[in-house]
Parts: structure tokens; sequence; C-alpha cells
């Protein structure tokens, strides 16, 4: 093949070429065809220059990024110029892949904000409100307080600047002008209609604790509600706290490593978790085989083995029919010891449930047994002692480690999965039988009906009982693959298959099984019956708790790793307990009147052998009995200020407990709740920072801009007719329009929440602060530090509080003065208030089903003292209460009084004032070492000391996980050298010690400390009344809900005048999640520059659209004004529309509306389930951001077409 | 025997997620600035798709690289060096700013600056070039994730030359991403295409630079390189290029794609080859025979003889050190999993990819019985989702027979280690089957897999 006279051209142009040699100062490669140049290389100097800097910082990126990715940040002549990512993790082992490096293309393209034209460099106002204001204060001497009355008092001042909202009209103000105005609104908010009334939303504070803690410590320093996220975004996985009593607790991503059966279903680990889709790359060269299940050919599918594409929302349908194949060849038919160990042991597989009226009903408890079976220790919490057979004796007995064993004297020392001798029963002989019913849904309807089968049962006393394990063989039997083929569109065989592979994997790997799961499973109505069927695979095969194995649950999910210290600081439990916390999903669909637009009463959803619990109720008639009877928070809590309460109360001369539950009890006094609509019960002002509500989150977008904000929107909804409306709560003729009197944002970039505040702060970004970092994704904490100073007038999240909280105290101190509040605190998880309600037995003291008793049958009613005028003060230093009460986190109290001293040497002392003497926290470094002085995961001295107290009620031996690293304190200057390996905690329930990756319930697994459940196992059965009430006892399949049959959308398929209906989706956005927003440049030139909506080319040729068509899409909620992009990787019947597409950025007037184009939330609304607001039960009992109700919104459908590609835009 | 030194880059696409980290690094280190908005040093491609700029790869229609003429001589495609020079001033193959795309940013000021108003504020596209409203109608990944597949389907110069019938539907639908920068070619067409002499290969590393004193914006290099790489500053009126980022390799850093690559798929090393035999290799006949030739032509840096003879031509012993030591070998010629990209544009490319494979098993239709063993993941590569001879078009000018090896190779690795993942012992006849040793296998597992950063670089 070798030429015998290779050259270029021709002789001719060799020659040529040649000459070249004379006049260059290179050199002319000997074949003529490259110039080389050695030295000299002046002309390049530009390149160099270019890459030049003068300094390079540690940084991150804050908020919603789970990546907790640490950066490198060029400067170069005080100007941020770009970032890289660093790469000095420590090594994960010599024999698995490293974490470096961590970042994404959204958290490259980060810097661009600095100094981009929707940088907010000032403070701003809306004009016409800072007009009024400005009159005002003229008019009342100079009083700001009388001045921001006089605005929002008078309704045609406030009706002007609340209608302009949204519409341009900012103006620039100082930072004087500006906090003033804002803390005259809480302060007369707060005289006039209570602390509870102020509200701040700030989500997700691992990524960026300080900046979360900041708004959160004033909000609660005040008496003010903070907001939930993670139940809000719909992140929360609900399964989570009923089947582990845990919030959510997963894998570290260098934990993929150790799986070698993945499956990644509804979780398109590329996109969402760019940082560390590479472990999942590089494992499958170990070996691992990767399954994933998508309704989409999705960025995921390129990597795996087998894609089995589901129906959207139809993926519980598949994971039953799994775990149906595994319960019968892994169990029945082979009874692998691996999984029936593992099932005896660390699952309520074995304990024993009454059958009542043919129906599963409550589990035995130590109250069945007859005294003589039950010795005098397990009368003590009985009715928490659940019970199971022991194979020795077929005797019922009652093992260590429930939640019986949990509190009280008797269970100290047993509080642990050790069963002794006792060899549990999972399957009964089957001497005896009984028939029972079970609720089963339509596939395709969601229509409640009911099946019977015979199940073996035995006689324990008067109680015929079967096993958990006996009614999950019956519940499952009929979820065959054969059955979900048609539902899902997954071929039998390949469900069974799969599922046998899962399976096998497990036991030959001793659970090594893995399924990552996200938002695509996750955001659905019924998301948690979803996730119980996929818990189920991960625990039936003994993947929990073992590295490699188990769920991972990968949205909207963090881990503050030093919980303890953010959690106290965050929450000013320093100063004053309790905080108050809200449910925001409750919240938004009250104060955003969302609940005037349901079609459909609170039982539609419940099963048939249901009892009729939810009979004749609304959807917000049960949000008001579960505030009452204590189970979920409610604030604004009660239709009266709770301050006069107090007031009230001591002119009464009685404790002011006494005081509401009379006013309750004789109708003097009502929830909020129950009258959203009255003008004393409406949210009064709202502060959100490192948050975009009305441009992202805001599931209803368009209900919010009506109601909360009264100003232009594009609701088409009908209110519900008039024999659905709620029974207890009140319905108001007039629906209002702009409840909210200050919208209050702090951000760094315009977006729809800025463009919709009255007041906006120019905030610093995240390289121009000093802050803490970390994820669930890896074990290190890290830090956030300035590459400039905040420049322009934006200031750190920190200090603008600070400064918020000085003017406030300011205003506060002589007219509100020292104040008594009561604060309704929910029944708590993890503390002996989980046992209010024994058995899940609803009691609602209104209907005269009990006495209202606070903190049993109804919230806790504790008296709260608020200095305001020191608010200041509190805010920048800590508090007192930790010295005398500790510092508590999932039930475990730790004595911090050597980490208070050493803060206090390492920050300084506060001098005068309300805080004389305490430790600083006057500047955000303050903060971070607080936060890491104070938390067992940064401070090994409180690990220890943690595991030893948790010792003494588990009886078994744990503070070893953290003693090799008892004497380390990681510092925040540790942090600022290096990313930090965290040390192993009872904060957690993964061990870390030694090295190991991180991995959920090992701790339980290995050391056998039980889950925070009932029977202190897995729970597959819940035997609440309204678990039972929805047919959810037990795993079961509801498909997506019908959107046509509740509020009368046409069927997916139509194609009509109007255009093809569709399923709508909004999955998240390769380029703007996270660490980045939709509106940077970068991420819009790498994209269509604009909003999107994906969809199959057979749905496109349907209404004649062609990819970059303009569409409009409308259904109930609202209009949306996007482009199309037209893909085969899209399925028939379904469109996405990615997540967070602002309308800020090219979005055109609607054809429809007149209005500009909405969000990609404009389509959706808040619909509760009311399974979500159960509370005072065991594992389902309340914690912030640990149980609530979802904001799903996977379940709309929505009509699009395509419009006049002649688009304006004003 | 000339020795020379060149730095050359492995892209493991089995192992690219497309998540243009490297773009946007690379951007921001380099041309984020005017006269450069359009241009991406480093760009990431959808495959299937039109590329960027659109439809580079048709050689038919932009003329770019190098091929044989009639006396088998190696002449640039769109004419001799004499025709270039006697037509410097008309340059018709050269892509248009439509093209590559009209750079475009917002009127973010008006959501800040808006007065009182009907609506809500918002910021509409303002082209770059023109400074007026604009409507987006294509950018630098307008094809990402096969969004608006009709057309990237329709216009993929590669699936055009692909005989096999590749369908456009949901059940058979697959991509992978193909992130390209400069190919730091050992035969540059560009360098070879300029009328000034402006464009020069590094004589130390190879790096391809253009001087910006010398260059004249005569632009012949933008249509002389075939992967469409060099670009023209509109504002300075010279040919810009990526650099390896010599600043940085200069100071012992990978470059800034490659840092920053978080799919850690990226390799960076020194080869060396022998400069007298490049012309003859890159003037091989037979397209597909070039991935050997250009394979051949690198040196085998642990011969003796070609140490001393690295010696005798003046490269340093720790460059020589670091070339024994270079993954860049290792995966080319120790493994020979890297391939070339289009070498029968006969530059000889220097930036190499390793081929996707997955998915492997296609299970979405019929009865989905019909998938593989967990435990037996390599036999299976006929029914890749992945055309192997779209692979083979890209990598090895249509030969699927290499393709075919590398994937097998790849396939094995992931059986072999499956048992020693599951505690089983190892299958020695796994490895051998695809003609390497355990040893090799082990490590070849370890440099893919494990992909330490001292050992990617």
């Amino acid at each position: 093949m070798t030429l015998q006279d290779p050259g270029l051209d021709s002789p001719l142009v060799d020659a040529l070429v040649r000459t070249r040699r004379y006049f260059t100062r290179g050199e002319v490669s000997p074949d003529l065809r490259s110039l080389t140049k050695r030295g000299g290389r002046e002309a390049d100097d530009f390149y160099r220059d270019r890459w030049s800097h003068d300094k390079v910082v540690r940084s991150t990126h804050g908020v919603n990024c789970t990546g907790s990715c640490s950066w490198k940040v060029y400067v170069k002549d005080g100007i941020i110029t770009w970032e890289t990512q660093q790469t000095d993790y420590p090594s994960a082992g010599p024999d698995r892949p490293d974490y470096e490096p961590r970042g994404c293309p959204r958290g490259a393209a980060f810097s661009w904000y600095t100094y981009s034209p929707t940088r907010i460099r000032y403070p701003y106002v809306r004009g016409t409100l800072l007009q009024m204001y400005r009159e005002g204060k003229a008019q009342h001497g100079g009083d700001p307080v009388k001045a921001w009355a006089h605005v929002v008092d008078h309704p045609g001042r406030a009706k002007a600047y609340k209608s302009a909202r949204g519409k341009g009209g900012l103006v620039r103000a100082s930072w004087d002008e500006a906090t003033e105005m804002i803390a005259a609104a809480y302060v007369h908010t707060i005289a006039k209609w209570g602390p509870d009334r102020v509200a701040g939303f700030s989500p997700i504070p691992a990524m960026s604790m300080v900046s979360h803690a900041s708004g959160a410590r004033f909000t609660h320093l005040v008496g003010g509600s903070m907001l939930s996220f993670y139940d809000w975004y719909a992140d929360l996985p609900v399964a989570s706290p009923q089947v582990f009593g845990d919030q959510t607790d997963v894998p570290e991503s260098g934990d993929w490593w150790d799986a070698s059966y993945l499956v990644m279903w509804g979780s398109n680990v590329p996109v969402t978790r760019t940082p560390d889709a590479h472990w999942m790359a590089e494992a499958r060269y170990r070996g691992q085989k990767v399954v994933v299940v998508s309704p989409d050919y999705a960025d995921n599918v390129k990597f795996a083995d087998e894609w089995l594409a589901v129906r959207p929302g139809t993926d519980g349908a598949l994971a039953l029919a799994m775990g149906q194949v595994i319960l019968e060849e892994f169990y029945a038919e082979r009874a692998t010891p691996y999984f029936l160990d593992y099932a005896r042991k660390y699952t309520d597989l074995p304990f024993l449930v009454r059958i009542e009226d043919g129906k599963p009903g409550k589990f035995l408890t130590a109250e069945d047994l007859a005294v003589s079976t039950s010795s005098i220790e397990e009368q003590e919490n009985a009715a928490f002692k659940t019970v199971l057979l022991d194979a020795r004796t077929g005797q019922p007995v009652v093992p260590n480690g429930t939640l019986g064993h949990r509190f009280g004297e008797s269970g100290a020392g047993r509080w642990n999965l050790d069963l002794g001798d006792v060899e549990p029963v999972l399957a009964l002989d089957g001497t005896e039988q009984a028939t029972v019913t079970l609720p089963l849904f339509g596939e395709v309807d969601g229509s409640p009906g009911e099946a019977t089968t015979e199940i073996p049962v035995r006689r324990v006393g008067e109680h015929v009982v079967t096993t958990v394990y006996e009614l999950m063989r019956a519940r499952y039997a009929g979820y065959t693959p054969e059955w979900q083929e048609p539902i899902t569109g997954v071929p039998a065989q390949a469900a069974r298959r799969i599922a046998r592979e899962f399976a096998r994997n497990a036991e030959e790997s001793k659970g090594r099984s893995m399924i990552l799961m996200g938002a695509g499973t996750n955001h659905w109505f019924h998301s948690d019956t979803i996730y119980r069927a996929f818990l189920a695979l991960t625990t039936l095969t003994g993947c929990q708790g073992v590295n490699g194995g188990g769920w991972a649950h990968y949205v909207g999910q963090e881990k503050v790793r030093p919980v303890t210290g953010h959690l106290h600081l965050a929450n000013a439990l320093d100063w004053s307990r309790p905080p108050r916390n809200m449910i925001q999903t409750a919240y938004w669909y009250l104060n955003t009147d969302q609940f005037r637009y349901d079609h459909f009463s609170a039982d539609t959803l419940s099963a048939a052998t249901a009892g009729g619990q939810l009979a004749g109720l609304s959807t917000a008639d049960v949000l008001a009995k579960s505030a009452r009877m204590g189970w979920m928070p409610s604030y604004p809590t009660f239709d009266r200020n709770p301050l006069d309460l107090c007031d009230e109360a001591a002119a009464a001369g009685r404790p002011v407990a006494e005081h509401v539950v009379a006013g309750l009890e004789d109708g003097s006094l009502r929830f909020a709740g129950e009258n959203p609509d009255a003008p004393e019960n409406h949210p009064r002002v709202l502060a959100v920072w490192r948050a975009n509500l009305l441009g992202s989150s805001a599931k209803g977008n368009e209900y919010f801009l009506k109601h909360l904000l009264g100003t232009t929107s594009s609701v088409r909804a009908t209110e519900t007719p008039e024999d659905r409306r709620p029974r207890d709560v009140d319905w108001v003729e007039e629906a209002p329009e702009g409840k909210l009197d200050l919208l209050l944002s702090l951000d760094f970039r315009q977006t729809s929440t800025t463009i919709y505040s009255d007041v906006v702060l120019p905030a610093a970004t995240w390289y121009e602060k000093h802050d803490l970092s970390t994820t669930d994704m890896h074990p290190f904490v890290h830090s956030f530090n300035p590459a400039i100073a905040p420049p322009w007038q934006t200031r750190t999240d920190w200090d603008a509080w600070q400064a918020i909280a000085r003017k406030f105290s300011e205003l506060a101190g002589p007219r509100l003065g020292v104040r008594r509040d009561v604060v309704a605190a929910p029944l708590t998880h993890d503390t002996p208030e989980a046992m209010a309600n024994p058995h899940g037995r609803v009691r609602d003291w209104k209907l005269g089903e009990c006495e209202p008793v606070p903190g049993r049958t109804m919230p806790r009613l504790v008296e709260v003292e608020r200095d305001y005028g020191a608010v200041a003060d509190k805010y920048a230093a800590v508090g007192p209460l930790l010295d005398t009460l500790g510092a508590t986190t999932k039930g475990i109290t730790y004595d911090v009084s050597a980490s208070l001293d050493e803060l206090r040497a390492r920050n300084g002392a506060v001098r005068g004032g309300a805080a004389d003497g305490r430790p600083s926290l006057e500047r955000d470094v303050h903060v971070c070492e607080s936060i890491l002085a104070l938390s067992g995961t940064t401070n090994g001295h409180l690990a220890v000391q943690g595991f030893k107290t948790l010792e003494r009620r588990t009886g078994t031996r744990l503070h070893d996980l953290a003693a090799e690293h008892e004497g380390k304190q990681i510092t925040f200057a540790d942090t600022q050298a290096a990313p930090q390996p965290v040390i192993t905690s009872p904060e957690w329930s993964g061990s870390e010690t030694g090295g190991r990756r991180y991995s959920p319930f090992t701790i339980n697994v290995e050391r056998l400390k039980p889950w925070h459940t009932l029977t202190g196992r897995q729970s597959f059965y819940l035997d609440h009344d309204w678990m039972t009430e929805l047919g959810e006892g037990l795993p079961v399949y509801r498909p997506p809900l019908n959107m046509g049959a509740l509020f009368g959308e046409p069927e997916v398929g139509d194609v009509g005048e109007l255009g093809v209906t569709v399923r709508y989706l909004t999955p998240h956005n390769k380029w703007s999640i996270h660490s980045e927003y939709q509106d940077n440049l970068f991420m819009l030139s790498l994209s269509r520059g604009g909003q999107t909506i994906w969809m199959s080319e057979a749905d496109a040729a349907k209404v004649g659209v062609a990819d970059n068509d303009w569409i409009e899409a409308v259904n109930r909620n609202g209009v949306v004004v996007a482009r199309a992009i037209v893909s085969h990787r899209m399925p028939e019947g379904t469109v996405y529309m990615h997540h967070a597409q602002d309308r800020l950025i090219d979005v055109p007037l609607s054809e429809t509306s007149g209005t500009r184009g909405g969000i990609h939330n404009s389509l959706t609304r808040l619909l509760i389930k009311p399974s979500h607001l159960i509370g005072g039960y065991a594992q389902l009992s309340f914690a912030f951001n640990y149980l609530g109700p979802t904001g799903n919104q996977r379940d709309e459908v929505t009509v699009i077409r395509k419009r006049s590609q002649e688009v304006t835009y004003s | 025997m000339k020795v020379m030194a060149q730095m050359a880059m492995v892209m493991n696409l089995d192992k690219c997620i497309g998540c243009h980290t490297c773009s946007v690094t690379c951007k921001q280190a380099w041309t984020n600035r005017t006269g450069t908005e359009y241009v991406w040093f480093n760009n990431v491609e959808t495959r299937p798709g039109q590329g960027y700029p659109r439809r580079y790869e048709d050689q038919q229609e932009w003329q770019g690289g190098w091929t044989l003429n009639r006396r088998g001589r190696l002449k640039l495609r769109a004419g001799g060096r004499l025709k270039k020079l006697a037509t410097i001033f008309s340059n018709p193959k050269l892509p248009s700013i439509q093209d590559y795309y009209e750079p475009w940013t917002y009127d973010y000021a008006t959501l800040t600056d808006a007065p009182a108003q009907e609506h809500t504020p918002v910021a509409r596209p303002k082209s770059l070039i023109s400074g007026k409203d604009t409507k987006i109608t294509w950018s630098a990944n307008w094809d990402d994730n096969l969004g608006g597949s009709e057309a990237s389907f329709r216009h993929d110069p590669v699936l055009q030359k692909v005989s096999t019938d590749v369908k456009r539907s949901f059940e058979d639908a697959f991509m992978f991403y193909l992130p390209r920068i400069c190919e730091h070619c050992l035969n540059p067409s560009c360098a070879a295409s300029c009328p000034s002499g402006a464009i020069y290969k590094r004589a130390e590393d190879g790096i391809v630079l253009v001087d910006q004193d010398r260059c004249r914006g005569w632009r012949m290099c933008v249509s002389g390189c075939p992967y469409k790489k060099v670009y023209f500053n509109h504002r300075t009126g010279k040919a810009e290029k990526c650099t390896f980022c010599f600043p940085r390799v200069e100071v012992g850093l990978p470059t800034v794609c490659s840092e920053t690559c978080v799919g850690r798929l990226r390799y960076i090393g020194l080869v060396l080859y022998d400069a007298d035999r490049v012309l003859e290799a890159a003037s091989t006949p037979d397209d597909e025979d070039l991935y050997e030739a250009q394979r051949s032509v690198l040196l085998d840096p642990n011969d003796p003889e070609v140490v001393r003879a690295a010696e005798r031509d003046g490269i340093p012993h720790d460059w020589v050190v670091a070339a024994q030591r270079s993954p860049i070998h290792a995966l080319i010629n120790e493994y020979r999993v890297a391939l070339p990209l289009h070498p029968e544009y006969r530059t000889m490319p220097m930036v190499w990819y390793i081929p996707p494979l997955s998915p492997v098993v296609d299970v979405v239709r019929d009865t989905g019985e019909d998938a593989e063993d967990p435990d037996n993941l390599f036999a299976a590569i006929d029914a890749l989702r992945i055309p192997i001879e779209y692979l083979a078009e890209l990598f090895t000018a249509g030969d699927v027979a290499p393709v075919d090896r590398v994937l097998k190779q790849l396939a094995a690795m992931r059986a072999y280690m499956r048992d020693i993942n599951l505690g089983r012992d190892p299958d020695g006849s796994i490895p051998a089957a695809v003609g390497m040793t355990e040893e090799q296998m082990y490590d070849m597992y370890r440099l893919l897999a494990l992909a330490k950063y001292d050992e990617r670089y």
C-alpha cells in the first residue's frame, strides 16, 4: 500500500512551498506538509494573557443543586473571569473511581451572572407603592409603620399597587428606605394580624446552609412561619416516612459502584445528577447490569443494557408485578435463605395483623395479649408494641425494638432488633383460613373495586390474625406480569425476567441490587404507592442497608450533614422553641384559593373497602381536620392574633392553652384554615430568597397571580359547584384577590418572583460570600468563599437579613415591646407524641370523639416570649437555650456546652445587649463555625456522645463507629483548604467508618438499630385509619388521576378544533436545573433559546406542528406559549415542558389569553392526597419536610395546538 | 526515522453523557468575547445529527481535508496549493454564519428597567450580528438529544453513507454524543491551506496554532479543515482555533475541556511518531486502510531503538518517559480501543475516540424474552441499537471490523469483571476470545473504569 514516491500535489508546488523556508521563522517539514516552529512565539501571547489570572478561590453553587461540587473561581484584575471544577476531593479508595471532577455545564456557566444585565445591583421597590409609602410617611409624621398602614389598610391604595405587580415599574431605593419599609410591614402585620401571618420561603439548606439560615432565623425570631419545600416540590417520597420512618436517606453516588445490578427508574442521571453520572457509566465496566425504565428515550437509556418504555405514571404496576414474581419464585416456591432471614429480622413481614370485618385491620399489639403471656414490662406503651409468632413455641411474642420500646422506662436497653432465640414466622401453616377483602382500583380510571381471597390465619385470644407476609402474598397474587402488560406496555416476559435478574443478583451478591428513582416516578399524585412498590422490591430482596443495594431516591433530596447545628440555628431554637414550620402545599392550596376550584370531594379517592372516614369532606375540610387534631401544622393558626390571645388569657388569669381550648370549644375561636378567605386569615407578608416561587415552583402559578397577588392571570377554571363545596370550611362568595401585602424577594438575578415583588433586595452571588455545602451525593463538607466582595449594592443573605433585623428591632422595640405568643405545634415524629393516637385511630374532638387535649388530640399549645426589640441582638448571637436544653436531632439530645465554649473562643463573644456574652454570629463565617461545631458529623466528640446516648436505649454497641474520629473537629478553615469527609454520627443511618461509602440503614442492619417506625422494622403494612380508608394499607396499584373525570378535561389522544390532548409532564431540564437557571445566556445558546415543549412526531403531525413552530398549550389552569421540539424520542400522547422555564425569556403574548404566555407551572395546580395529612401516629407523625402533602403536578393534561407564527410581545 | 512528540487526546464516547461542560468551560476560558460569539473551540454533537457547523462532514460540499490525486499524491481536496494561491480572493467553500448559527443575546436590561406597563416585561432575543430582534432558528447544538430529529436524520452526512436502513421510530431510537476539538493533526490541511504560512505545528508537542501576527484572514484554513475547527474572528479578522490549552499544558495542567470533563472520559498524553512516515501513511490508497496506517506512524515508546532515536532527535528524557506512561499510547496501540475521527480526511487527526458500546440489548418491543443473561454482557454486539456501520463511517472510513473488535473488547471487559465483582473465579477465556490476556483486560479496566486523575493525564 505504500507509494513509491509519496508527495504533495506536484513538483511545481513543492518548489513554491519550499521557498517558505526562507522567509518564515518556522521550519517546513522535509516532506513540505507542514510548518513547525520552536520558541519565539510572541504572536500567541494573546492566549497566555487570556489564561493568566491573579487568584483562584474555592466556592460552589447553592440552593437546589444536590451536586455540591467544589469549584475554582478565577479572578483577574478584581474581575471574576470563569470557573472550573476542583479536583481535590479525598480519594474514594484505590480500587474505585474518585469524585473529581464534580460539576456540570450549568455550574460552569454560573459566573455569567456576576456582571450580566439581569443582575440585580440595587434595591428596587414597586414605584406606585414607594410613592404611596412616602406620602404616608409625610402624612404620619415620618412614622414608617403608620406609612405602611396608610397604604395597605386603604383598599384603593392596596389595589393600586397589587394590581400593578409583575408589570414593570420597579424603581430604585436605598437599602435604608427599602429595609425600613420591610421592617414597617413586619411590625404592622405582627401588631395587627399576628406574627404567624408572616412567612418565609427558602428551600434546600444543605447546599448553602448559612444563606438559608439567615432569613429563617429572622422569621422564627419574630414568630413567623417558614414554609416547607421538600413536600411542596413533590420531591419528598412520602413512602420513605411510611416505610422507613425516615425523611429520606440514600446512598452517595460512589456507592452505585458497589451495585452489581442497577435500575434507573424515573431518574435521568446524566441530566439530573450530572457530576455523579460517571459512577454509573464506570460501574458498568465492573460488570454491573443497567436497566432503564423510562417513558421516553431519555439520556440515560444510552447507557442501559435494557430499556423498558413504560407508559407515564404506570410504574407502580410494573413494580408490583416484579414483586409478585419475587414473592412467588423466591419466597413461596423456593425459600431463598438470604431473603427470608432478612425479612424476619428487618421487616414487618412476620408481624401479626388482626382480621377485622373480613378485612386487614390493626396490628396485634401487647395490649391484645393475655396478661399471662405479657410481662409487666410490656404493659408500658403496650399499644405500640407489635407482636409476632415464635416458630419455636408457636406463641405470640413481643420482640425488642418496637416503638413501644423507644420511649419509657421499660424500653431502655431494649430498643434493638436483636431477636434473641425468637424465630419469627412468616408463612402460617395454613390449617386455618379466612376470607379477606382487599381494595383494588381500576387500571385506567382508578375507580374503586375490591377482590376477595382466602388467606391462612390463626387465632390469638379473641383475635383472628395473620402475618403481614400472608397479606402481601394475597395482595400481590393478582399483580402478575401478564396483568401489568396492557397497563404499562412492558412485555410480561420482560417484567418477569428483570424481576428474576434483580432478585437473583441480590441473592448472589447479598443485596447489591439498586434502584435509582426520582422525579419521573415521584411527582405523581399517587407516587407514594409507586414508591412503596419499588421499596418492596429492594426490601424483599434484602438490599436495604447494604452497600451497593436498595433505594436511591434522587430528586430534591438533600443531606444537611451537619444537621444539628443548622437545624438549631436556622430555627432559632437557641432562643425560643418551638418554631412555626408550615407545610407549604397546604399553605398555598388555601391561600391561593386553589381549594375553590376542586370539583370532587376527598372521598373520591377512597377505596371500595373504606369505612367512610372522608365521606362528605372536601380536601379543605380534611386539611382543617388534620390541623385541629394536631396532625399537621397550620399557620396562620387561629382566626385571631396569637399575641392578643396571650393577652386575653393573661387578662382572664388563665394559661393560654386553657384559654385557647375553651375558645375553640365554645366556638369563639376558630382555626384560620376554616375560613381562609377571611381578611384576618390571609398571609400578609412573604419573603422569598434563594428561590423562584413564581417562575418555577408554584404549582398553580396562575392562581397565585390571581388570588395571592391580585394581578393579571390566565386562570380559566370554574369554581366548585355549590353541592361540592366544603362542609366545615367557610365559603366566601367573592374570592379575594391580592391577599398578600408585601412580597419581598432577595436575589441576584431577575426572575418572575422579583418581577412580581414589591421590594427586591440585591443579593450576593455564590461567588461573593462564605457558606457551607453538603449533599447526600458525596460525603464531604466544603465551603463557599468570596472571589470578589459583593459588587454594587449587593449583600450576602446573612448581612441583608441582619440589616432587616436591625431596622425591625429599631421600629418594633418601642411599638411591640415584649409580647407573649402562643404557638400551636403539631404532634412530632421522634418524640413520645408519636404515640398520641393508639392504633392510628382518628379521634376528632370537634365531633365529640374525644376531649381536646393539647399535645394529644390537638396541637401542643406553647407560650413563647417575643422580645421584639431584641431580635437583631438574638439574630447575631448563639442563644442560651442550647446550654439548658441541649440540641436534639431525631430523638437524641446532645450536650453541646463544650462546643459553645469553643465557639465563644473562636467567634468571640457579643458585648452588651440582649445577647451579652454569647458566642457571636455576626458574620457568615461565625455561622459556618457554629454549624460545624454543633453537629456530630463534623465534631467527633458529639458523634461519640450521641452514640453513647443512643446505646442506653438500644442496649447495643454503637459508639465505636465514631471513635476513630472522636478528636476530630472540622473547622471552616478546613473546608476552605479542601472538601472534608464527615464523621459517622447518629444523625444519619449509614456508616462511613473506616472510609467506606455511605449507604443508608447500614447501622440498622449491622448494629440492629431499629428503624423509626411502629414495629421498628421496615414497614410493608400501614394500619392507620386513613391508609385503610384509601385502600393503601398494603402496596396497591393506583393509576394517574383521571383529569377527564375529575375536571372535565378531554381524554388523552382526543384531537379537536382546539388541538390534541396530551399528558403534560414537566421533567427536569438539561439546561436549567439545580445550579443554573433558564436565563443564562450560555445555556440558552446551547439549547433552543427559550421556552420549549418536546413532542412526538405523531402528535405534532396531528396538529400540523413542525419543529420550532410556535405552539400554545391550554388547559383550565392557564396558558403556555412555547416553541415545539419535535422528536421521535418522545412517545405519542405525552409532551414534556421541562421544569423551570420562566416567562421572562422570549415569551410572547398568548392568542388565547392576550397576556404573556406562562411558565411550566401555569398548566398545573395543587391536588392534595388526604393520606399525606396523617399525623400523630408512629412514623406517620409530622416533622418539617419529613411528612406533608406533596405539591405533585404530573397527572395533568393539556391541549396543544399550532398558533399563528407571527408572535407579538407587547 | 525522525521522532517527534505529539500531544494527543482520547475520548471514551462510551462514557460521554452529553452534558456540554467541556463546551462551556472552554467557551468561558477562550472564546467568550467579541468576534468569537459563535465560536465553540469545543463542541458536543448529538449523533445522528447535523453537527456544528451543520453538515461539516459533507466534504463534497465543503471540500475540506486531503485527497489523492490521479498520481496517488496527496492533495488538498479544495485544490492544489497553486490553485489556492491563484484563487486567493475567492473562497466559495466557507460555511456562512447561518451554517454555524447567528449568535444572539437578550434584552435582559428591560426586566429591570421596564416602566409600568400592561404586560410582564420580557427579554426578547437580539441578534449579536445585526443587533436587531430575531427569531431563534438554529444554534451550535440545535439538534441536541435528537431534537428536530426529522431534519437531523435527513441531513446527517454520516447517516447518508450508511447502507443499513435506519428507522426513525420511537422503538428504535438511539443516540450518542461526539465531543469535538481541533484534531491537532499530524498532517494538518488547515496549515497547508494557509497562503500566509500563519498556521504552524509546534515542534515540541505538535499543537497546531495560528500565528495571530501573520494571519491575514484569507480563511483558506477554515475551508481546508475538514472538521471545521478553525474559526474566523470577525472582529480581529484573524483565524482562531483550539490551542490545546497550551498555556496550561506547558505548566503541566490538562486542557480545560479534559480537566472539566465530568464524565471523566478524556485522556491526554504524549505520543511519539515518525515524522518521516506521515506523508506516506496519509497517502495510503485505500481509505479503509488509513486507520491502521495512522496507527503505524505512532512509535512504540518502549522500543529501545525508538528511545535512542528520540534522544538523537532532541526529545528530552522525561518526555520519552511521559510517552511510555501515556494513556494515549495504551488506548491506541496497546489495547487498540481508540479510533481516529474520519481518517479518510487524511489529516492524521490526533484526537481519538473509543466508540460507544451501549445500549446492547433491545427489548422495548416484542415478547421481552430475547434479552441477554445479565452475566453475559458481550455476545450481543450485533444487536446494538447504534448501527455499527454508523460508527465505522465515523472512525474507520467505513470498515466495520475494527469497530466490532473494539466493542467486543469492551463488552468482554464487562463480562470478565462481572465474575470478579460477584466473587466468582474469573474466566480467562473471555479476554482470550478478544485477543487479550487477563492482565491486559484488568489493566484496561483500570484505565477506563477507575480512570484516576493521575492516569488520565
